[in-house]
């Protein structure tokens, strides 16, 4: 546990641009044009990649960013001005509380707790809804959850990757 | 840049809670004025151009994809090609006729000196994204004000309404579908003349006829096309059928009638955007001459 813990201190900080491409990349594959079972399963990338730096990098990317980066969501997606914003903000939030506990786990425990997460912000941007009257959508609204859920250790895996020592560009 | 990194002991700022109150507040706030009030359309088209670049690369994504797999099932485009002549041929005859129909029409009715309809013109555009969530009705398309798209523009593909434009950027623009709950078309029956409207309802290709009586003259499969009364939708395009009726006669003094939209945005990436010149754009300074009278009636009939 403690082993852990200290490997992850050693961590080089992230460079700011690599924070932003990343967040860029994910905003990218949000608004791609799918459809039909692919467009219910796809996670929202950029909550989870806002969730990675939030825990990894807490001094970089806060509350403030989340909340910009809902609002690109919002027009992006064409829904109210906010909606995103807000749950991206709480999303934040229950990350920042937990963040200390979520870095001594590994990347396959952390899963669970990230996917309880996302289905907390899933469930406000619903609440949101249900309070503007739009209709329940059914449950399978919340596969979003689950997938990202899912993908949660390969995509932290991928974003660890060019400030993890143990893959140093440099030594290539 | 490691110094900078680590955690400050003495200056922080907010604590997290406040921050959160902070931003839950504001969200709610930007909520509330963009629903009921329009004040935010700056910000908005500001932060569509700062993410145009990122649409712009999700929209080339795709139809690369798209043309990737297009190339792979190309052993079907020879059907394809074979099929699409035959439609050509048969919708070419079609146009012939309706050349030939439009004259007429049009001398009839300098004749009858009534108004002339309106040639439609039409901007061909391509459907950018469709939203991820299920709550919204909305698609953007990639042609925007530098194309000279208005909003109240309808938006048409091959087969009826697709929706009409409600937001317009400097290079996109945004199309509530017909099947948005805050949406309405003035429809006919193509069967009897039937006037109604279908309202959307925010499902998955679900329309409703709300209001109408429980006896009234509608069948399964029914036509509906818009009727051209509310001066936005051209009249004559087929909006959607009739799926389902349900007269439920004690409980309820309407019938619950659903339909289902013909055109589908999930079927092709191509849609029409009709750009119409509308004789009534003398309407507004007309109702407002009327308004004295009308006021006047009202009063009489209260009493």
């Amino acid at each position: 546990m403690f082993v852990n813990h200290s490997e992850q201190e050693i961590l080089r900080p992230a460079k700011g641009w690599f924070i932003i491409f990343s967040l860029m990349v994910a905003l990218l594959l949000n608004l791609l044009s799918l459809q039909g079972i692919v467009l219910t399963l796809r996670p929202d990338f950029v909550a989870l990649v806002l969730l990675y730096w939030s825990i990894n990098q807490p001094q970089q990317i806060g509350m403030s960013a989340a909340f910009g980066m809902g609002l690109l969501m919002d027009v992006g997606n064409s829904s109210m001005l906010g909606q995103h914003a807000l749950a991206y903000s709480v999303m934040i939030f229950l990350a920042l509380l937990m963040y200390q506990r979520l870095r001594i786990f590994g990347l396959l425990e952390q899963a669970p707790q990230i996917g309880l997460i996302l289905l907390a912000a899933q469930f406000i941007t619903l609440l949101t809804e249900l309070l503007n009257r739009t209709h329940f959508p059914g449950w399978y609204f919340f596969l979003a959850s689950i997938t990202g859920m899912l993908l949660w250790p390969l995509i932290s895996f991928l974003l660890k990757m060019p400030h993890d020592p143990k893959h140093d560009p440099n030594v290539l | 840049m490691v110094m900078e990194t680590t955690p400050q002991f003495f200056k922080r700022g907010p604590s997290s809670l406040t921050r959160l109150v902070f931003f839950v507040l504001l969200s709610l706030i930007l909520m509330a004025v963009d629903t009921h009030f329009k004040y935010l359309h700056e910000i908005r088209q500001t932060i569509a151009v700062v993410i145009y670049p990122v649409q712009k690369l999700a929209f080339v994504t795709t139809t690369i994809y798209d043309l990737v797999t297009e190339f792979s099932v190309s052993r079907n485009l020879a059907d394809e090609n074979a099929r699409l002549k035959q439609q050509h041929l048969f919708d070419s005859g079609q146009l012939q006729q309706l050349l030939a129909l439009r004259a007429e029409n049009e001398h009839l009715r300098k004749l009858l000196k009534t108004t002339l309809r309106n040639k439609n013109k039409a901007i061909m555009a391509e459907i950018v994204s469709v939203p991820r969530d299920p709550f919204n009705r909305k698609i953007m398309l990639d042609k925007g004000i530098q194309s000279g798209i208005q909003t109240g523009q309808v938006v048409v593909d091959d087969l009826g309404v697709v929706g009409q434009i409600t937001r317009t950027y400097p290079w996109l623009s945004e199309v509530t579908l017909v099947t948005d709950k805050n949406h309405s078309v003035p429809v006919q029956v193509v069967r009897n003349g039937l006037r109604s409207i279908a309202s959307g309802t925010g499902k998955y290709r679900t329309l409703e006829l709300r209001y109408m009586a429980n006896n009234i003259d509608i069948q399964n499969g029914d036509l509906l096309v818009t009727s051209g009364i509310d001066g936005v939708y051209p009249s004559g395009l087929p909006v959607a059928l009739v799926s389902k009726i349900k007269r439920n006669n004690a409980a309820h003094a309407f019938a619950h009638i659903t339909c289902t939209p013909i055109a589908g945005v999930d079927r092709n990436k191509q849609v029409l955007i009709l750009s119409l010149q509308l004789p009534s754009s003398e309407n507004p300074t007309k109702s407002i001459d009327i308004q004295p009278n009308d006021k006047r009636r009202g009063e009489i009939g209260v009493r």
